[in-house]
């Protein structure tokens, strides 16, 4: 097994980014990727806007991306192959992983290929429903779990596969995994949490979060775990986005408050006051140490992480 | 009681299936299907009704006692002249009925049915999925609650994050099972059940196409 690194951000050594900050060190800003498609039969390079906007966001902004694997199910141009162009020009990745339409042959092997290309953070998902998507008719697979898959991962570490078979080589990763601090109910969510902990997952990015108290009283239960937390941040774009969030999204509850203060912007205006709470509410957690750093989901809109990251006061 | 739960086919796809072939002998069940109202006397009548209007000729139609039966044969062989004019059977049953009927007599069969899951009615006029017979049964561990059937994606070791106010991120007035597991495991105070790390699943209980052949004591 080759194992090619050429990690070129911040901290990053081989192991991958997220297992080699010190805990004092707050520095996690990562930036979920989303809505990238590739038209594989007229346009096999790389487009420019998707270079463009890498290069910009990457460029000494934000220490790792997520890419995500067919997010809500709707079918995209690959993660690892996103994870791949994200390595290209030499940013940090994490891969997201889901067990929603590969089975454990499909899933090991990925793995393998993407230890083998330098890809060293993997997050390990469940994945959404099939249903949810816009291919509701496929079968979906869920062979594995997201604890197992965190298994899995260790297990090829310790160079063997799910069928007991040596491997020719090793692979090595930081594994993460994911949890929504406000579910309900909440005791069977952090169950599940520390079964990943125990899977093997040496990170954990959240659910976004708005209320921050409420927060502060997660991270009270789940500091004592070996892991780094990266609270979720999604910017609120308006009014409306954020009850339909409260209405639709499972585990996301956005308060009143800050529904009627993005609702009170002068028309036009409300994103940027999105960009203001969003910041605010970063440069609370930076300060106060609430937690070992923050995933900002700019759904839709990363152009505006850089923003986001300055009202935060950390550009 | 175990129930085949079923429901009617598009009416379109029944329309297709039956082109070309105009005379029709319908079968229902007085089991499962007429429980849960698909396929017992009253919906045999009106297919005969509805298939009257698009131009069919019905040659006959009966609801069997239980389809699945060996003994349908038997109760069929009464229309035995009806059936024989027929060009085909619509069957209003399970697919174990219309497959038990089709090995039971040579004739071309169409199922007026999709069989949906195998279940029981919970309470009136509700019926909901058991057991999917995967074959290597984990229920010991979750409380008597199968997550393999009752978890939309069938998890065995907790809650997905679509999980919300105990219901499943597909459909709301579906429980999410894990709730309703962590609640009995809380009850039992056997929570540590649930704690323990479940390997990824065999799914190698029984190969598919799944045969039992009882060896003599």
């Amino acid at each position: 097994m080759i194992l090619v690194t050429r990690v070129s951000i911040k901290r990053c050594i081989a192991r991958g980014c997220l297992k080699n900050v010190p805990n004092e060190n707050y520095n996690f800003v990562l930036l979920r990727f989303r809505d990238y498609q590739l038209n594989s039969k007229r346009d096999n390079h790389m487009p420019t806007p998707f270079k463009e906007a890498l290069e910009s966001l990457l460029k000494d902004k934000v220490d790792a991306l997520n890419v995500t694997d067919h997010q809500s199910s709707v079918m995209r141009y690959p993660s690892l192959g996103g994870a791949m162009l994200v390595k290209d020009l030499g940013g940090e990745v994490i891969l997201q992983m889901t067990c929603r339409d590969r089975n454990r042959l499909a899933l090991q092997a990925d793995l393998l290929f993407a230890s083998s290309r330098g890809i060293q953070n993997v997050l390990c998902l469940t994945g959404d429903s099939v249903i949810l998507g816009d291919h509701k008719e496929a079968k979906s697979v869920f062979d594995l779990d997201s604890s197992q898959l965190l298994k899995t991962v260790r297990t090829l570490e310790n160079g063997k596969d799910l069928g007991g078979n040596d491997l020719d080589g090793g692979v090595s990763f930081c594994a993460g995994a994911i949890v929504t601090p406000e579910a309900d109910p909440l005791e069977p969510q952090l169950i599940k949490f520390e079964k990943k902990i125990d899977a093997g997952a040496e990170f954990i990015q959240t659910q976004a979060v708005y209320d921050l108290d409420k927060f502060e009283e997660f991270m009270d239960y789940a500091r004592q775990f070996n892991a780094k937390i990266l609270a979720g941040i999604i910017l609120l774009t308006s009014a409306p986005m954020a009850r339909f969030m409260n209405k639709n999204i499972a585990g996301v509850f956005v308060p009143q408050e800050l529904i009627d203060e993005i609702a009170s912007a002068p028309k036009g205006q409300a994103i940027k006051k999105g960009i203001e709470i969003t910041g605010r509410m970063i440069r609370r957690i930076h300060e106060e140490k609430m937690c070992d750093g923050v995933h900002i989901m700019a759904i839709g809109k990363e152009e505006l992480v850089p923003d986001i990251m300055a009202a935060a006061g950390l550009l | 009681m175990i129930r085949s739960i079923t429901q009617k086919k598009p009416e379109e796809e029944i329309e297709r299936l039956l082109k070309r072939l105009n005379r029709v002998f319908i079968i229902g069940c007085g089991t499962c299907v007429t429980l849960t109202r698909t396929g017992g006397e009253p919906e045999v009548r009106e297919m005969k009704k509805r298939l009257a209007e698009k131009g069919k000729l019905v040659t006959g139609n009966t609801v069997v006692p239980v389809a699945c039966d060996n003994l349908t044969r038997e109760f069929l062989s009464d229309f035995g002249e009806q059936i024989d004019q027929a060009d085909t059977l619509l069957i209003m049953t399970c697919a174990f009925g219309v497959q038990s009927i089709a090995r039971q007599l040579k004739k071309m069969v169409i199922p007026a049915l999709d069989t949906l899951f195998i279940g029981k009615e919970t309470s009136f006029g509700t019926f909901d999925e058991i057991c999917t017979q995967c074959g290597t049964c984990i229920i010991g561990e979750t409380g008597g609650i199968c997550p393999v059937t009752n978890c939309h994606k069938g998890l065995v070791n907790g809650p997905c994050g679509g999980t919300n106010h105990g219901k499943c991120e597909i459909d709301v007035n579906k429980d999410c099972v894990w709730t309703l597991i962590y609640n009995r495991l809380n009850e039992l105070g056997r929570l540590e059940s649930m704690r323990k790390y479940q390997k990824p699943r065999n799914h190698l209980g029984e190969p598919k196409p799944g045969k039992i052949k009882l060896t003599a004591a």
